[in-house]
């Protein structure tokens, strides 16, 4: 049996996947009025905690996530998974954090929660960006393991196999520390029927900047470094061309193309 | 300016993106500063001196061993901080990520991802990034310094203008919390066949081949056009081909002048991997696959019927 822990999974609410995605030109910011859900890649790292839930009944899984309120929508689908509460930190003045403001935010939220092991998923489905953990980790000063396609806890131990362009390389790292998991250490479950009727009952604690003492200044736009100037048409790929196949015919003409662009 | 340029390396070779992302610097800038990081990498020196750096700082110590970013951040914030450096660049790795992230958090600065070019506009450095499944192309600044870029690997071609540079060590000092992940195991590559970073074609399978023995198929076609056979995720995560054949996010950029998709669907993880090939030629049957948005030639078919026939023809052709 192990020994229960505290594990606080990160989870981002991105636009549906069937929504449409823009940046809105005006605020230079993704459109986040479209229909929103959890980030795909944030679900593994949930799943991953549930599993050490599965094994020690005592553990807490506690979801963090920054927000707009209207989030607790999407986040309802975690509870229903099988975590706990959630954490979402919701104030106007976060709108528009940049990676140092958001982690400033979001440091302060799992200072507060104190957890022995904070899981991140691989990436976010919408900025693309890979990268929140390990300016979490240190903020917070802990040791860190990204991109693990595994995850054993042993005797107050994180062992993982982190994927890189090289092969895998196998990493420990002693509780507390934080965890980014790869989106190919599990298949996430789906809520039960039971899960989505609790889920309604089990807390979410809405908290702002204030309550996490972090000053504004700090946060959105004002605790920025960076910042987007303009957006544009990305340069077209040139004439693309479409052939349907008819009995293995697309031979030929695949043949006569790479031909006519001398790649032969 | 002052730009710094971190250098991964592996197995004794700088890392291809990141002599690239020193190429370009170098253009921008002829006093363009690199940092090796690592044990025993002094020796690396040389070839990163060829590639455009002015000056080439190392910091080569046993406890940097180890392809760990806590530690190298440690390294890189002293030496931003007492040095001054305006910006610092990386080729985007899974390691370099974390690296920046990491130096971003330290020092309190802005770090821009995903940039497909950098340039100067009026003396300041502008970033571009390609957004929302490079359905945009967004101009990304900074407000303050250090300024800090990673460079969507396979960006940039290195060029070897054969300057020399001036090697200086620095010195090394590790905070605590930050040795305290170790490395168990380091990865050890498997090597099957030429590597598909240096080919100049390259015929790819994904799940769409059914089976693995169907990758025979893929290396007849791939012999018949001189070019060398790859794989996706999928497929390397379901044990059909070696990992060292595997071209996306975690895996190698690949920048062929042909890349022939074979089965592919062409999720975002794979498209970062292959997209700055010369020319893309995708077969799928799924005429939605995501792939064909992106390709030069979009063929809508069986693999299986198609691709043994293409290379009889490649080789009818090739022979005459």
């Amino acid at each position: 049996m192990l020994a229960p822990v505290k594990v606080a999974v990160c989870m981002k609410e991105v636009p549906a996947a069937a929504a449409p995605k823009r940046i809105d030109p005006g605020t230079k910011r993704l459109d986040r009025s479209v229909e929103g859900a959890l980030n795909d890649f944030d679900t593994h790292a949930l799943e991953e905690a549930l599993r050490l839930k599965d094994s020690a009944a005592e553990t807490e899984v506690v979801v963090v996530s920054m927000a707009p309120e209207r989030a607790s929508e999407s986040l309802r689908k975690a509870l229903a998974m099988g975590a706990d509460r959630v954490v979402l930190v919701s104030d106007e003045a976060a709108a528009g954090s940049d990676l140092v403001a958001t982690t400033a935010v979001l440091a302060a939220a799992l200072e507060r929660e104190s957890p022995d092991l904070t899981l991140f998923g691989q990436q976010a489905g919408d900025a693309d960006g890979a990268v929140l953990w390990a300016a979490i980790a240190d903020r917070l000063r802990l040791p860190m393991i990204s991109q693990a396609a595994s995850l054993e806890l042993q005797d107050g131990k994180v062992r993982s196999k982190r994927q890189t362009e090289f092969g895998y390389d196998v990493l420990e790292a002693p509780l507390p520390c934080v965890v980014a998991v790869s989106d190919a250490i599990n298949d996430p479950r789906y809520p039960s029927l039971k899960g989505i009727m609790g889920a309604k009952k089990k807390p979410q604690d809405v908290v702002s900047l204030a309550d996490l003492g972090v000053e504004p200044g700090r946060a959105g736009e004002a605790g920025s470094r960076t910042a987007v100037l303009a957006l544009a048409e990305p340069p077209s790929r040139g004439d693309s061309r479409r052939i349907e196949d008819d009995g293995g015919s697309a031979a030929t003409e695949i043949l006569s193309y790479l031909t006519e662009r001398k790649l032969l | 300016m002052s730009i710094l340029v971190y250098v991964e390396h592996h197995e004794g070779e700088p890392v291809k993106g990141a002599l690239g992302v020193l190429s370009k610097a170098a253009q921008l800038d002829d006093e363009v500063t690199a940092l090796v990081v690592g044990s025993g990498v002094e020796p690396l020196a040389e070839s990163v001196g060829k590639h455009g750096a002015a000056r080439v700082l190392v910091a080569d110590d046993p406890s940097l061993e180890a392809a760990l970013p806590q530690p190298r951040v440690d390294v890189l914030a002293r030496l931003v901080t007492e040095r001054g450096f305006g910006t610092v660049l990386f080729a985007a790795t899974v390691l370099t990520a974390d690296v920046a992230a990491g130096l971003a958090a330290r020092l309190e600065a802005g770090l821009n991802w995903d940039l497909v070019d950098f340039t100067l506009e009026g003396g300041s450095l502008v970033g571009k990034r390609a957004a929302l499944g490079d359905s945009v192309l967004v101009d990304v600044g900074w407000t303050s310094e250090p300024r800090l870029a990673l460079v969507r690997s396979g960006t940039f071609e290195p060029v070897a203008n054969g300057g020399q540079a001036e090697v200086e060590r620095v010195p090394v000092e590790l905070e605590e919390w930050s040795t305290r992940t170790a490395m168990v195991e380091q990865a050890h590559e498997e090597r099957a066949g030429p590597s598909i970073e240096d080919a100049d074609v390259i015929v790819a399978g994904g799940r769409g081949l059914g089976s693995p023995d169907k990758f025979g198929m893929l290396e007849d076609l791939a012999k018949a056009l001189g070019g060398a056979v790859a794989a996706t995720r999928a497929v390397v995560d379901a044990g059909w081909y070696p990992y060292a054949t595997q071209v996306g996010q975690t895996g190698r950029s690949v920048t062929p002048k042909l890349y022939v998709a074979c089965g592919i669907s062409g999720a975002i993880q794979h498209k970062v991997g292959m997209q700055g090939s010369g020319t893309i030629v995708a077969i799928n049957k799924d005429p939605n696959a995501p792939i064909f948005e992106y390709s030069d030639l979009a063929v809508v078919g069986d693999i299986h019927e198609i691709v043994p026939r293409l290379t009889d023809l490649v080789r009818q052709q090739r022979g005459a």
